[in-house]
């Protein structure tokens, strides 16, 4: 049986929200934007799911707005800065960014933005005190990963928030990986924006949601319909969205127990690697860390032999960033963190989720030690 | 070296056992070693399947599309499928090097360095890594224990137009011990029926022919893109006696034998006959002054893991499709070995790899038997 430990590339469709989608492809064909009693429905339900969302985040559902994901989230809030300020200002960013971040800064910049990308520590966080340095008075917005994917490492996020609309600066935050992990809460974190995905708390792919706060500046990112008051023009994803509603509700539900059985498995997964495998190093802060998150260094083993070495003894784990072709480049947040190129290539994100079982990490414990010691004897190289 | 019976070449099953085992397979995304990992699927070894990705994503094989059409008749197939990727090993170890032999007035023979440590010594890591027996590709060359000796014989393919041992010279014992080449009995014409018969998606696909990383042929731009500075060193193009007949725009952009492209007049037939990178010359002559009677071989590789313990006769083939020439194999101390040809051979070229054939062996059903080999020196 698969041992599935990579819960934060994607996690599986959790039983009641595949049987909340199922009944909607089913029902809810009609047209959310139709005048008769189909349509209606289908509207319903898109309601219905955008209370759910909202609920899960502390908004009002009339903040929510249904996208085909984070990235899409991601690239609406920064691609709207060139819309609105005509590409002049600042944005601040960090360098442990998602690429649905960093790659829309890239072309602000060559836009003629100008684009800070504030460093972190050896710990993978900011300094608060540097991001309010950054954000002067030219700064339009403030762009920054809440919970980081390869590393799970959480910023200082309440901080750096209240210090920036202490200097009224617009924020927005991707929280991704963050959610049904982690407290989320726009009614306590003043942000302007956040972005989130479905995929990433057991509901659908395509899917995921902009929350901008009443008044924050918004430019459709696809121009159409009137679908998402006119911020997202095309039919709604019914099914998918209703599968997200049904997903954030049972993670606002679940949130406590799920938070320490998370780090139950994750911990029991750190002594035993720590116990069975020699040379390994933690990746990252481990206090101010997600619950199910775990990026180690298996110090002078390649990632990506590891990587599919365990893949064939059954066990799914992740290792940098994977190119077109399916081979593997050293993650720029490990670089930024200090790791040499080399270090880099030697870690992998062990992440856990819905469904893991202890058995199944004590499986893995095994399989792990099996095989880097099967990697180290054959010497090979980078 | 001749005590092996025909049919006794050792196939996979006899090395690894009755039960299912795992097998490597180097998949390029041809044909060749898409028949390969089908093949080895029909005959119920668990394959995996391995494409390497090599030179950057410019060069035309090790490219995103080979991977794409590796990976699709893996899936077709139903066997794992994983990128291996050594871009950066490549370009220190074999794309590096390729430059520094021109620079030094060499013309140098990648894919045997590629084939040497990327096919056989990486894969071979991650086959240990992935608990497979051995590593299977689709390199058209026999290997098969010598029942007598023990010894692994590595030995040309039915195919001779295929024939790619010249690059394979380097192999060791340990290496061909646990390396398969399926398609060694095989014609290509019966690959792609096999390929087509069995529907498989590359079946069809035309051969590269170049050498990867330089997809348009064009050495010297290579060579120039990595190594800048050779656009510096011109010099002269001289005759035997040292006078001075032409000027030149580096020495990496001239090989012994060729003829055209050294923008000099002259009422005879040129060749370059000798490079000299030290002095930034060429030498040109006619072609009775392009002829050897010997060169020296040096960190020469024996197959069966020693030398001789006396002069042999060997068929010496000096680059890839060359006929081969009858010489005396005299081999001295420190992995070198002295050829002499039995007639004088054109265009020995330092750098190209030159590889001892069993002269003896040519008419043996089971393909002319690669003594070993090694560097021609200038």
């Amino acid at each position: 049986m698969r041992i599935y430990l990579d819960h934060n590339a994607t996690t599986p469709l959790r039983a009641e929200v595949l049987g909340a989608m199922t009944e909607s492809l089913a029902e809810h064909y009609g047209n959310p934007s139709s005048g008769h009693a189909e349509g209606a429905l289908a509207l319903s339900r898109v309601e219905a799911a955008r209370q759910e969302v909202a609920d899960c985040i502390g908004v009002p559902p009339g903040w929510v707005y249904f996208t085909g994901g984070a990235s899409e989230a991601n690239n609406a809030v920064l691609m709207g800065l060139l819309a609105k300020s005509d590409g002049r200002g600042r944005l601040v960013t960090s360098c442990v960014e998602h690429p649905s971040v960093t790659e829309p800064a890239a072309r602000l910049e060559k836009a003629g933005m100008e684009v800070v990308r504030l460093p972190v520590d050896r710990d993978g966080l900011l300094d608060p005190e540097a991001v309010f340095a950054a954000a002067d008075g030219n700064t339009s917005l403030v762009s920054l990963i809440w919970a980081n994917n390869e590393t799970g490492v959480v910023q200082p996020m309440e901080e750096i928030v209240e210090g920036l609309k202490a200097r009224g600066k617009r924020v927005h935050v991707d929280a991704t990986q963050a959610i049904g992990k982690y407290p989320v809460d726009m009614g306590t974190l003043a942000v302007d924006y956040l972005s989130c995905s479905a995929h990433k708390l057991n509901g659908p792919k395509g899917t995921g949601c902009l929350v901008a706060r009443e008044g924050a500046p918004l430019s459709p990112l696809i121009a159409g319909g009137p679908q998402e008051r006119r911020m997202r023009g095309g039919t709604e994803n019914v099914a998918g969205i209703v599968g997200f509603g049904r997903a954030c509700s049972l993670a606002a539900k679940e949130l406590t127990e799920r938070m320490a059985s998370y780090a139950a498995l994750r911990d029991r997964l750190w002594l035993g690697l720590q116990e069975r495998v020699g040379r390994i190093r933690r990746n990252g802060s481990s206090s101010r860390v997600l619950v199910n998150t775990l990026n180690v260094e298996f110090v002078g083993v390649p990632g990506e032999v590891l990587l599919q070495a365990l893949d064939i003894e059954g066990v799914a784990v992740s290792a940098g960033a994977a190119c077109h072709s399916g081979s593997i480049s050293p993650s720029h947040v490990l670089t930024a963190m200090g790791l040499s190129p080399e270090e880099a290539r030697s870690s992998l994100r062990i992440s856990v989720g819905h469904g893991v079982q202890e058995a199944q990490i004590d499986d893995a414990i095994e399989i792990f030690a099996r095989l880097v010691n099967r990697v180290r004897r054959a010497g090979v190289e980078q | 070296m001749s005590g092996l019976e025909e049919g006794q070449a050792v196939g996979l099953d006899e090395v690894l056992g009755e039960e299912r085992e795992r097998v490597i397979v180097a998949m390029s995304g041809g044909v060749d070693s898409s028949l390969v990992a089908a093949l080895l699927v029909e005959q119920d070894f668990e394959v995996v399947g391995v494409t390497m990705h090599l030179a950057g994503d410019s060069s035309r094989c090790c490219s995103l599309e080979d991977a794409d059409d590796a990976r699709r008749v893996a899936e077709g197939l139903g066997i794992r499928f994983y990128v291996a990727n050594y871009t950066e090993t490549f370009k220190r170890e074999v794309i590096d090097v390729f430059a520094d032999e021109y620079l030094a007035g060499r013309t140098p023979i990648p894919c045997v360095a590629c084939n040497k440590r990327f096919k056989f010594d990486y894969l071979m890591e991650r086959a240990t890594i992935f608990g497979a027996a051995g590593v299977a590709t689709g390199h058209y060359a026999r290997v098969a224990q010598n029942s007598q000796s023990g010894l692994f014989e590595l030995r040309r393919p039915r195919d001779l137009q295929k024939d790619q041992t010249y690059f394979l010279f380097q192999l060791d014992q340990a290496q061909l011990s646990t390396t398969f080449f399926p398609l060694g009995e095989l014609t290509k014409e019966q690959v792609r029926g096999r390929a087509r018969a069995l529907g498989l998606k590359t079946a069809d696909k035309p051969e590269s022919q170049e050498i990867c990383f330089v997809p348009g042929g064009d050495y010297a731009e290579v060579v120039e893109s990595i190594r800048p500075e050779a656009r510096e060193r011109g010099g002269a193009i001289v005759d035997a006696s040292g006078a001075v007949l032409g000027q030149h725009g580096g020495v990496h952009r001239f090989t012994v034998g060729q003829r055209h492209g050294l923008g000099i007049s002259s009422d005879r037939r040129l060749y370059v006959t000798r490079i000299d990178a030290e002095a930034r010359q060429v030498v040109v002559g006619p072609a009775s002054e392009l002829a050897s009677d010997g060169a020296e071989i040096t960190q020469v590789n024996w197959i069966a893991g020693a030398p001789p313990p006396r002069p042999v006769r060997a068929r010496v083939q000096i680059r890839h499709r060359h006929p081969g020439a009858e010489a005396t194999l005299f081999p001295l101390p420190g992995q070198t070995v002295r050829v002499e040809f039995d007639e004088p051979v054109d265009a020995v070229s330092p750098g190209q790899a030159a590889v001892f054939y069993e002269l003896s062996s040519s008419a043996d059903e089971r393909g002319e038997l690669v003594l070993g080999g090694g560097w021609i020196q200038g």
